[in-house]
């Protein structure tokens, strides 16, 4: 089946879009950055010795669904989430932002990332983006975000303790 | 010489048990626990259902060694040195996969999967006296399996697999036991690291106390998630001593367990399938022993640095030491081989929202960890941490008994002494299966 999507969607509302998204995470605007996200969105982040990992079959690092993601957030601005309070500082790059594809729903987008994260040292996350994005108005609501770890290891890292 | 008497204080009479934070600390401590503990016991190499097809291999470091962990082409799981009998190099340059032979790169000695020489470039450049058996790759000195679970001995005389075990090979049984057609390794490994001591880990994986304080956010939101932790759950069970420095902390699970415990959290559609589960149990086990292997969970130490958790999911956590104060954890998510689809789902949310590196609590304890390790750098000045609780009464959830027992084992070897007996029974004498460890 020829999939149909929005073909007017430009890649620079795109990148728009996700530098905003970026700005609002490494501002630890959480609360505001949750509300980018559809009812029946998912958040994966996949093991590092296995970036195509299904959560339904394989084990992964993070599979939120929304109800998840909304209190890892909430978890995130408590007080208790102790590796990350106080919060360490991060600084993320976007880019490569590509259309890929789309369905009736949504535009395909990739993208390359490297997010900072700097506490009791730095240690970087790098990897791939892989976003359904619905098309809103003037913006969109994110339907699906995964991101692929290039790391071998989280190590010296430790934790996924920031949303990359 | 390090003085290692002092660096465990260990008063019955008192109530009273310290550990001198230079064991966490001190460069000369790590090499001693490398000759005397890790070049002594058994350990963890991996299981079966990595290496489930002839020729299918892992790569493992086992105290500092590179080893390859392989299943040869007649079946039999083995382990072998990753460095050529030749110069040197990794025979194995793929942390998985599978195999006929292993090529060194270098000079292309090539060796089968059961380690010997097959084919020597230019082979007649050598002189005959050359024994080619003797030039096969090297091997552990023992490489034995219990119930799928494979681990290597450096050490030619040490007693055999099961032996060693002691009271923790039926806590083994308790858990291999909960597949009809064996357990296997799910896809997908959580390679992570601290930078902290390896024994604050050990502490850390059969600790009951933190729990609570540290550990909040994750009961907040499974209550918000209407998984109520059961009030009163937690309460019933305590440590135990299973001998041989292996210990388990026991209590009742107030969450879900997809083998085979039901909680609204599951929701109302698996609640037929996890009771039948449970029933099937029953009619294999009977009562007593189902509600071990199902309602129960626990925590399982086998000395010195693997554990296995059997909580809200089933999880093999192999800590590889590295440095005083830096280790590389590595954590495999077992799995019935017969589970698949919804109910492999259910296990795999299960882990997700508590163990790993990202999920809701191994976070703060990789950060209580470190920063404990950074807080010991006041070694001089506050020279002991505590670990009485619970010294002189049956062993509770929130008590030390299981973490004491692994110091004292710790402490035996270190010091050359022979070990004793597995003490369960001298601390927490009305405690009923205080007798099952004893070694």
């Amino acid at each position: 089946m020829t999939a149909t999507f929005d073909t007017t969607v430009t890649r620079a509302a795109v990148e728009d879009f996700l530098y905003a998204e970026a700005a609002l995470l490494d501002n630890w605007q959480l609360d505001e950055w949750v509300t980018l996200f559809t009812d029946d969105a998912h958040y994966v982040v996949p093991t590092t010795d296995l970036p195509g990992g299904n959560p339904r079959t394989d084990l992964v690092l993070i599979d939120d669904n929304l109800l998840r993601l909304q209190s890892r957030v909430k978890r995130l601005n408590s007080r208790r989430a102790y590796r990350e309070f106080p919060w360490s500082r991060t600084r993320r790059f976007v880019s490569n932002v590509r259309i890929t594809g789309g369905d009736d729903r949504s535009v395909h987008v990739e993208a390359n990332f490297v997010v900072y994260r700097v506490r009791d040292g730095v240690n970087p996350y790098i990897g791939r983006y892989v976003y359904r994005l619905v098309p809103d108005g003037e913006s969109f609501k994110i339907s699906y975000r995964r991101a692929e770890l290039d790391l071998e290891s989280l190590r010296p890292h430790g934790t996924v303790s920031i949303i990359v | 010489m390090i003085d290692t008497k002092n660096l465990i204080v260990d008063d019955r009479e008192q109530g009273m048990f310290r550990v001198h934070r230079t064991a966490m600390t001190s460069d000369d401590v790590f090499q001693l626990e490398r000759e005397r503990i890790f070049d002594q016991c058994w350990l963890y190499l991996g299981h079966e259902s990595e290496v489930d097809k002839p020729g299918d291999y892992k790569r493992r470091v086992v105290n500092g060694r590179p080893l390859i962990f392989v299943r040869d082409g007649d079946g039999q799981v083995r382990a072998f040195l990753n460095s050529c009998t030749h110069r040197g190099a990794m025979v194995c340059r793929e942390d998985t996969g599978n195999a006929r032979v292993f090529q060194c790169f270098y000079h292309a000695w090539t060796f089968n999967t059961k380690g010997e020489v097959v084919a020597i470039p230019d082979q007649e450049g050598y002189s005959p006296c050359i024994d080619w058996k003797e030039r096969s790759l090297r091997a552990p000195a023992r490489v034995e399996g219990y119930r799928g679970f494979w681990f290597v001995n450096f050490n030619p005389d040490a007693e055999d697999l099961v032996t060693y075990l002691a009271g923790a090979a039926e806590y083994i049984d308790l858990i291999a036991d909960q597949a009809e057609q064996g357990m296997r390794v799910v896809d997908g490994t959580n390679l992570y690291s601290t930078r902290a001591n390896w024994k604050l880990l050990v502490e850390n994986s059969i600790d009951g106390y933190h729990a609570l304080p540290l550990h909040q956010t994750y009961i907040d939101y499974v209550k918000s998630i209407g998984g109520g932790l059961k009030p009163g759950g937690l309460s019933v069970g305590g440590g135990l001593d299973l001998g041989n420095g292996h210990s388990v902390m026991v209590s009742e699970a107030p969450w879900a367990r997809p083998i085979a415990h039901w909680e609204p959290l599951f929701g109302e559609d698996a609640k037929e399938e996890i009771e039948q589960i449970r029933a099937q149990l029953v009619e294999k086990y009977g009562e007593e022993r189902t509600f071990r292997m199902a309602d129960q969970f626990r925590n399982l130490l086998i000395f010195p640095n693997l554990i296995i958790n059997d909580i809200a999911a089933l999880t093999i956590r192999y800590i590889n030491p590295v440095a005083p104060n830096y280790i590389e954890t590595t954590a495999w998510q077992l799995a019935p081989r017969e589970e698949e689809g919804d109910r492999l789902a259910r296990r795999l949310d299960s882990y997700l929202t508590f163990i790993g590196p990202g999920g809701f609590a191994t976070p703060d304890d990789v950060e209580a960890l470190e920063s404990c390790q950074k807080g010991f750098e006041t070694f001089r000045e506050l020279e002991y941490s505590d670990i009485s609780r619970g010294m002189g009464r049956v062993s509770g959830t929130t008590d030390e008994l299981q973490i004491r027992s692994f110091w004292r084992r710790w402490h035996a070897q270190l010091e050359g002494r022979t070990p004793g007996k597995a003490i369960t029974d001298i601390e927490s004498p009305g405690l009923a299966p205080a007798q099952e460890g004893a070694a």
